[in-house]
């Protein structure tokens, strides 16, 4: 089992390589990776610590740190729900504590099986962009700030559109 | 301070609000009751889940009841105001 130090040695790396940026008050951010840090011992993978999880990986999926709730949560109200991600200007910013973006019926059901998703296909799919840099596609409601893979800006993704 | 007024918490063992609103409480000398509901296991913790959703309408930490008022979230004014501090 890795330590909370190796875990966000590891955390810290993605993260400076991505553009995201931790909680700068270090009694909050040790508070945040202490609760990460006993669910990953508790359950074998870091899920939220904001949140209650079922204990098992399909149901809990979309809440493992960084949850699928991340982006839009910082670019929205410039915080994860946990607050462990930060924009850049959330030190200029209110804190009250943010809504949860989970649907609440994922904490009855579970996070639903992929073809349960919106995103799976039909009417209801999400957008498709691409990256006119590197071609990195992703299914989401918004194109990613930065992309994963080259780096380029939020501008350069492009809507792909749907053939049918 | 309001007598009487023993605030009841639903709290996670690991978020950050929910120590962060324990520390609060105890700061102002204010007694409270508390459950980590992550440190429940199978029917007492759907117990108590369900028991959340029916106080707040949905499953967020901390709950916490302050008599006939309810916060969702460490809202320092809020419970400022509710405790009469």
């Amino acid at each position: 089992m890795r330590t909370i130090s190796d875990m966000f040695a590891e955390m810290k790396k993605i993260a400076d390589e991505e553009g995201y940026q931790f909680n700068p008050d270090s009694i909050q951010l040790n508070d945040i990776l202490d609760g990460l840090w006993e669910n990953e011992h508790r359950y074998g993978y870091p899920s939220c610590p904001c949140r209650i999880a079922k204990g098992v990986l399909a149901d809990d999926m979309d809440m493992i740190c960084p949850c699928n709730y991340r982006d839009a949560d910082v670019e929205e109200y410039g915080c994860c729900l946990c607050v462990l991600y930060v924009s850049d200007d959330w030190a200029t910013r209110k804190h009250d504590p943010i809504p949860e973006r989970r649907p609440q019926e994922y904490y009855e059901k579970g996070y639903p099986a992929i073809l349960e998703q919106k995103g799976a296909g039909g009417g209801d799919m999400v957008e498709v962009y691409r990256c006119t840099v590197c071609g990195y596609l992703c299914g989401r409601e918004e194109p990613p700030d930065l992309c994963p893979i080259c780096r380029a800006k939020k501008e350069r993704f492009e809507k792909f559109d749907k053939i049918y | 301070m309001k007598k009487n007024i023993r605030p009841k918490l639903y709290t996670l063992s690991t978020c950050m609000h929910c120590r962060a609103t324990k520390r609060f409480l105890k700061e102002h000398g204010i007694e409270y009751d508390f459950v980590d509901v992550d440190k429940l296991d199978g029917r007492e913790k759907e117990e108590v889940l369900s028991e959340v959703k029916s106080i707040s309408g949905g499953v967020r930490f901390p709950t916490i009841v302050i008599g006939s008022k309810v916060i969702v979230g460490f809202y320092e004014d809020k419970l400022k105001k509710a405790l009469g501090i």
